[in-house]
């Protein structure tokens, strides 16, 4: 086991495939000597060359579409978009296009891609460096989304993103990338795609959340556990496929269920989590589903008044739960 | 006789001599690089099947049978040049939703076409789930498409970058109407494939109209190929219905792309003799004194008599070959409306390797 950031796993998966497989290449804006706008990709130019780190022009459409070609004829691309507020010009080329190439070709071709972004706030990042996207990615057929937040579940679920046989939307959450470290196992290792990781025991109520808000939700559940209410806080790590039996499960269990997205709350992940619970443990529930999440307004502003309004913390998060339990 | 235009003369003398040739050749000049008198009359009977096929297209839409047509009459000249001009079963063809004559010319049989018109199961392209003409079939090098203006020329571009980056010398061929160069990944495709040197030819079937937005709204430029000063390389423009020109300037653009030389635009100026689609109705927005003047246009009997002034076909020929590509046409037809339909069952396959949907 090694100690390291959310970034450094990020890293270590990517440079290892690239090491392990000639089929992978990295292609983005400032993937090549400045090694990414966060040192991802630092070194990588010096010993991959640069046939298989790609510095494109500043074209998020193309990005995305000239890896769906290299993937149609047998090469894995991890295609980085700079930010996912950047994601929107390709936004064809991941639905309309990848998504559907299997489907559309009956299985004749496949599209094995990444697409990998820094996405969430936090950083004082305003308008267009702060946006969280997956609402708009995760209702695709098609396509896989992963919203990792621990340093092994990067590394692992990257790994396994890019020996996916389908185009897989990777969000690493920026703020995670040095604020979380951990430990990460060595060697060459896998986290799949689709199952969701009990972050925190619990049996009062259950916590379903992914991304940053799972180390919030884990602090805010510390705090309730020194007030007597244990919370057993689930990280979904994928939203598509998306792990219902581990939903269904836990809330089985406690009866009462929080979800917490950093994402506007109207049409986000936390109303697909709620109907599932609903149409399938209704019976099984003591308390009506609740959601803490960023609010209905188009974004969070540069203020710090404007970011910390907009994002949940591990104090909202505790009275929620507060909240919950005493129903 | 061992120089190359010793042997087309050869070639062309064998194929007077044919023994269906009654008639003396009017002209007696080389044939064009790489095509024998047999290519080119295989490549006269393809443009006469997808006549044929289109033809049945439409006609099985007035009568009800299938859904939705869209043919590449005007175009077919253009289209099997291009397809001559690759080396198949070794260059790849990203098409576009108008490229019947294309397939047909690059290994897609008249079963398969009419299979995808009718959308059975067995449709090779697509199992009935795309429009007609979204040609799949990977293992003769044809990619697949959606109906998404442009958004396959990228696609073209990475898959050319792919097979510089894995040193292996096939050529792609990314075809797009003239309405597909105002979008933006048409323009992001072109400069990525101009900067990274890329072994691709694009080939614009300039035919004047996307649906009814005629060129001069489309751009401001006269020609498609102007584009490529852009890009850092040549753009060449050529009449896509005389099938010889078209064939000579993109096996050159072939060629410069095997040797490592680069992209090049080619603007086939061709023109659409039908509607947009089964869909559409023209005379909306052309005349039809407009479309009748079309008809002198037609590639077919152009290239007919151009066969035929080289003593290289006559009209018994003509007709004999006709008779076959409608004889194939009806056997397709009649054996495509007998298979079977998809299954609400088949609505699930092919969503991911493997897994949940959701």
């Amino acid at each position: 086991m090694a100690n390291k950031t959310v970034l450094e796993g990020v890293r270590d998966a990517l440079h290892n495939e690239m090491a392990r497989d000639s089929r992978v290449f990295i292609m983005g804006e400032d993937v090549g000597p400045r090694g990414n706008v966060f040192l991802i990709t630092k070194g990588f130019l010096e010993e991959f060359g640069r046939d298989r780190v790609v510095d494109t022009p500043l074209a998020e459409a193309s990005i995305v579409g000239i890896a769906v070609g290299a993937a149609m004829v047998g090469m894995r691309p991890v295609a980085e978009i700079q930010f996912a507020d950047f994601i929107y010009p390709a936004y064809n080329q991941i639905v309309g296009e990848a998504a559907k190439i299997r489907y559309r070709s009956a299985g004749g071709n496949s599209c094995p891609l990444v697409i990998r972004t820094p996405y969430g706030g936090g950083v004082r990042g305003a308008l267009s460096h702060s946006v969280s996207v997956e609402a708009l990615f995760y209702h695709v057929p098609g396509l896989k989304v992963c919203v990792p937040s621990t340093p092994a579940d990067a590394q692992g679920m990257l790994t396994s993103a890019i020996r996916d046989d389908d185009p897989v939307l990777f969000l690493e959450h920026k703020r995670t990338y040095r604020l979380i470290k951990g430990e990460v196992p060595d060697g060459d290792f896998t986290v799949p795609i689709g199952k969701a990781d009990v972050a925190r025991p619990g049996k009062d109520l259950s916590v379903i959340t992914y991304g940053l808000m799972r180390h919030f939700a884990v602090e805010a559940a510390e705090t309730l556990a020194k007030e007597g209410v244990e919370a057993e806080v689930i990280d979904l790590r994928s939203i598509r496929p998306m792990d219902r039996s581990a939903i269904l499960e836990s809330v089985r269990k406690t009866r009462r269920a929080l979800i917490v997205h950093e994402d506007q709350k109207f049409g986000g992940i936390g109303a697909e989590v709620s109907a599932i619970i609903a149409e399938e443990a209704f019976f099984d529930l003591d308390a009506p589903i609740r959601r803490v999440c960023g609010p209905d307004v188009p974004a969070m502003g540069y203020a710090k008044e404007y970011e910390e309004a907009f994002m949940p913390n591990p104090d909202k998060i505790a009275a929620a739960m507060r909240d919950l339990v005493a129903i | 006789m061992s120089s190359p235009r010793a042997a087309r003369e050869e070639s062309l003398a064998s194929a007077s001599n044919d023994r269906l040739m009654k008639s003396e050749p009017k002209v007696r000049v080389s044939l064009p690089e790489g095509l024998s008198a047999d290519t080119l009359r295989e490549m006269y009977y393809r443009m006469v099947l997808t006549r044929l096929c289109d033809d049945r297209a439409f006609a099985l839409n007035r009568q009800g049978k299938i859904p939705f047509a869209a043919t590449c009459q005007g175009h077919e000249a253009a289209q099997v040049a291009a397809a001559y001009a690759l080396k198949r079963g070794t260059d790849w063809v990203v098409p576009y939703y108008r490229d019947t004559a294309l397939a047909l010319a690059y290994g897609v049989t008249p079963r398969e076409q009419l299979m995808c018109l009718f959308a059975r199961k067995d449709d090779i392209f697509s199992s009935g789930r795309q429009f007609p003409n979204h040609y799949s079939v990977p293992d003769r090098k044809i990619a697949s498409i959606s109906s998404i203006i442009a958004a396959h020329v990228t696609h073209g571009v990475g898959m050319a970058l792919a097979f510089k980056m894995r040193k292996e010398p096939v050529v792609t061929l990314i075809t797009f109407g003239e309405g597909s160069t105002s979008e933006g990944e048409w323009h992001e495709a072109m400069n990525f494939a101009g900067i990274h040197n890329v072994p691709v030819v694009f080939l614009c079937e300039n035919n004047e109209f996307a649906i009814s937005v005629p060129q001069k709204l489309q751009m401001a430029v006269p020609n498609v190929a102007d584009r490529a000063a852009a890009y850092g390389f040549p753009g060449v423009i050529c009449d896509g219905t005389d099938v010889v020109a078209t064939y000579s300037v993109v096996h050159e653009a072939v060629e410069r792309a095997r040797k490592g030389e680069g992209p090049t635009l080619v603007e086939a100026k061709v023109y659409r003799a039908m509607s947009h689609t089964s869909d559409d109705n023209q005379l909306t927005y052309r005349t039809p004194e407009d479309i009748e003047a079309l008809k002198g246009r037609d590639p077919i009997p152009r290239f007919a008599g151009w066969l035929k002034d080289r003593g290289l076909m006559d009209d018994e020929m003509i007709a004999q070959m006709k008779k076959k590509a409608q004889a194939e046409v009806d056997d397709a037809t009649d054996w495509a409306e007998a298979q079977p339909p998809p299954t609400e069952a088949d609505l699930y396959t092919h969503v991911y390797a493997s897994g949940p949907l959701s």
